[in-house]
């Protein structure tokens, strides 16, 4: 018997290995979730569609494979785009797939009718409307092809009802024929021999590491290259866990919440290696005062990101991995014996840096819990095992700031979209991916009710994660910004009306617990990691006044940190 | 600065909109634009009239370049080139400057391409200067329309010695 094109369709996932698919049915793509019946590929069964994006993008970031999704038409498709700009900002590789109303239909405002081709065109690595079944598998292999070379990102393909029922037979193709894309992997020799020979004559250097390093796998390769010539070494956001948070080279994460060392290091540097990152505006400050006595290399393998925000020296593009290795050789070839001694006194810089201003906070024993001591004690009581997603505000920060993170996709966070919300279900998406591991998601009390319906998939699927809610009753960030810019006029950011999480938690049928004093903290954690089989969650009533030290204001440059 | 960029794309729905959607997306300015189809039908040609400063161009180039559909980006600005635009002007005309308009269509070596009693419709091709001064000499005798096409570009041979 002849297949149709969604019998096809989840055979060339299979093919492409693809294990788990997040999604919600709906008309257009029904055909798809009638083959799934009889599928052997696992499927979860979100609650909201743009929880379905996030915990693909959580699964892609805690196993480094595509996340992959399934919605309809219409309204199921509009909502997976704030997923997919997450996914896109992060460089994320994601394979959304839409329903569409019948090919004849398009454009005639049909029932669920929307052009999610046209509208995630600019969030989008790439996208297809899949018109006639005889692209179908091409395309779908395109798109795999496409979100996981060069730099990830994601891809959407649009699929018409009639082209899921088509008769069809299962070819896929073995590999793409893409004479417009052709990423490059291999640094320039010139350009490596140029790097090597700019950074043995430092007397400064800093290396500053950010995401790519993770998506590229080279947390192995950054950590032989600082240690081999003693680089002090600082990371992003989105390069935590790229260097391990415990070496002594490592300085913290830099930029608007960074360490004042890490600041203080960039902003006297005279050699900065710039590798997998790209120059944000959180990560700058003030850009024509960044790094102003500085050299700059910068390894990257897209191009649009050297000389974007900064004027680059050195730049090399290629796989950050490949380049990594090449320039640990030019520096086995060459030797580096005057290199450290050089580096000395740069040195004892860096540890006086670190030892004046050290990350810190006041803690009150008898007082309020301090969302800090939180994330200090969940990194203790974990061993720094765990696998940390984080919403977006002050629980993004603190989880940056007070958990150590020792290896790569052990930090999933929203970094450059910083979206509200996505920490839930990314840990869902990490906990189906690692069934035995710790998943915490590190939450504030409103970015977690932007998807708190995914409780009921973290519930079905009887998956452990456990959400650690900051519960400060405000919207913490933004009445941070308005206590020092904005004269404390608190404007719509007080969220006190809010659920009863321990009782919500038991109305989902999960578990709730709940902490108001700093001496129930501890007890809360060791009961929450010991529930099995299902989510948990932790409401630590924290003190709303507490705010985010260092902070780098808007628009000033790096040295100019407000200090607690 | 000005620049004059040739881009070959694929053939395929959706590929000027992820072109001008770039541009807009990113603040770059496009002055114009025309699209056609090479020889090889799968492959079309755009060539954009667009200005900015050189930080700005070379992003232009490079996000192009990362466009999965963009096969090569070229700038014309730095090598000898040919540029044309094309011009249909609809000309008010009378019995007393009916000569005066054709003796600048022959200066220009421009053509006219339909006459009715009160006006003339001149067909002109040639660079940005050009067609503005024949715009500007027919400007006192009234212009009723103006259709002007997009730039198009093509590198000269080198000569061989």
């Amino acid at each position: 018997m002849k297949k149709n094109g969604a019998q096809v369709f989840l055979e060339c996932l299979l093919k492409e290995g693809v294990d788990t698919i997040f999604g919600f049915p709906g008309g257009a793509v029904l055909p798809v979730y009638d083959a799934l019946f009889d599928s052997p590929l696992r499927h979860i069964l979100v609650r909201h569609e743009q929880g379905a994006v996030h915990m693909a993008d959580g699964y892609a970031r805690a196993t480094g494979r595509p996340g992959v999704v399934l919605v309809t038409s219409g309204p199921g498709a509009t909502n997976t785009v704030t997923g997919i700009a997450t996914a896109y900002m992060d460089s994320i590789p994601l394979v959304v797939f839409t329903g569409q109303v019948p090919t004849a239909l398009i454009g005639n405002d049909a029932f669920q009718e929307a052009d999610i081709v046209g509208i995630t065109r600019p969030c989008t690595k790439h996208n297809y409307l899949v018109k006639d079944i005889k692209d179908l598998q091409r395309i779908i292999k395109e798109a795999f092809y496409i979100a996981m070379t060069g730099r990830p990102g994601p891809v959407l393909v649009d699929l018409p009802k009639d082209v899921l029922t088509a008769p069809c037979e299962l070819k896929y193709p073995d590999k793409v024929e893409l004479d417009s894309y052709q990423p490059n992997y291999k640094g320039h020799p010139g350009q490596i021999k140029k790097a090597i020979d700019f950074i043995l004559s430092s007397k400064r250097p800093v290396v500053y590491a950010g995401g790519g390093v993770i998506l590229a796998n080279a947390a192995d390769e950054l950590k032989a290259f600082s240690t081999r010539l003693g680089i002090p070494t600082t990371t992003t956001l989105m390069g935590l866990g790229g260097f391990p948070g415990t070496h002594p080279l490592f300085m913290g994460m830099l930029g608007m919440h960074g360490t004042y060392c890490a600041n203080m290091a960039v902003m006297n540097t005279d050699c900065l290696i710039a590798i997998g990152a790209r120059f944000d505006d959180r990560v700058t400050g003030k850009i024509d005062e960044f790094a102003p006595y500085a050299g700059i290399v910068h390894v990257d393998i897209d191009p649009t990101s050297i000389s974007k925000n900064v004027r680059v020296d050195i730049p090399i593009v290629g796989d950050v991995k490949n380049v990594l290795k090449d320039l640990l050789k030019a520096i086995s070839a060459q030797g580096a014996k005057d290199f450290k001694g050089n580096t000395k006194e740069w040195h004892s810089q860096i540890d006086s840096w670190n030892s004046t201003h050290a990350l810190s906070y006041k803690n009150d024993p008898k007082g309020k819990i301090k969302p800090q001591y939180v994330v200090e004690k969940l990194y203790e009581l974990t061993k720094g095992d765990a696998i940390i997603t984080t919403e977006v505000g002050q629980n993004q920060m603190w989880a940056a700031q007070f958990f150590k993170y020792d290896r790569p996709r052990t930090f999933i966070s929203s970094g450059g979209l910083g979206t509200m919300g996505f920490g839930f279900p990314a840990a869902i998406g990490a906990q189906i991916a690692f069934p035995d591991k710790t998943v915490i998601d590190i939450a504030g009390d409103g970015s977690l009710q932007m998807n708190i319906q995914e409780l009921a998939t973290a519930v079905q699927y009887k998956l452990p994660v456990k959400v650690a809610i900051l519960n400060n009753m405000v919207l913490g960030m933004v009445r941070q910004w308005q206590e020092f810019f904005y004269n404390k006029r608190y404007s719509h950011t007080c969220i006190s009306v809010a659920p009863d999480f321990v009782k919500l938690a038991e109305a989902y049928g999960a578990a709730g617990l709940r902490a108001k004093t700093p001496g129930e903290v501890e007890g809360v954690i060791k009961e929450a990691l010991s529930i099995k089989g299902k989510p948990v969650l932790m409401d630590f009533r924290v003190d709303p006044a507490e705010d985010v030290y260092p902070m780098v204001p808007a628009g000033q440059p790096l040295n100019k940190m407000l200090l607690v | 600065m000005r620049h004059t960029i040739s881009v070959l794309v694929t053939n395929e729905f959706g590929v000027l909109s992820r072109i001008s959607g770039l541009f807009s997306g990113r603040g770059f300015n496009i002055e114009s634009l025309s699209v056609a189809e090479t020889l090889d039908h799968r492959i079309s040609r755009m060539t954009i009239v667009t200005s900015g400063d050189d930080k700005v161009l070379e992003q232009i180039n490079k996000q192009l370049n990362k466009l999965i559909n963009v096969i090569k980006v070229h700038d014309f600005t730095d090598e000898e080139h040919i540029e044309r635009e094309l011009a249909l002007i609809k000309v008010t005309s009378n019995g007393d400057t009916r000569a005066e308009i054709l003796s600048i269509v022959d200066i220009f070596r421009a053509k006219v391409v339909d006459v009715s009693p009160r006006s003339y419709t001149v067909e002109i091709t040639g660079d940005e200067e050009k067609i503005g001064a024949i715009t500007e000499l027919f400007r006192p005798f009234g212009i009723k329309e103006i259709v002007k096409t997009g730039r198009i570009a093509m590198a000269r041979t080198p000569k061989q010695k």
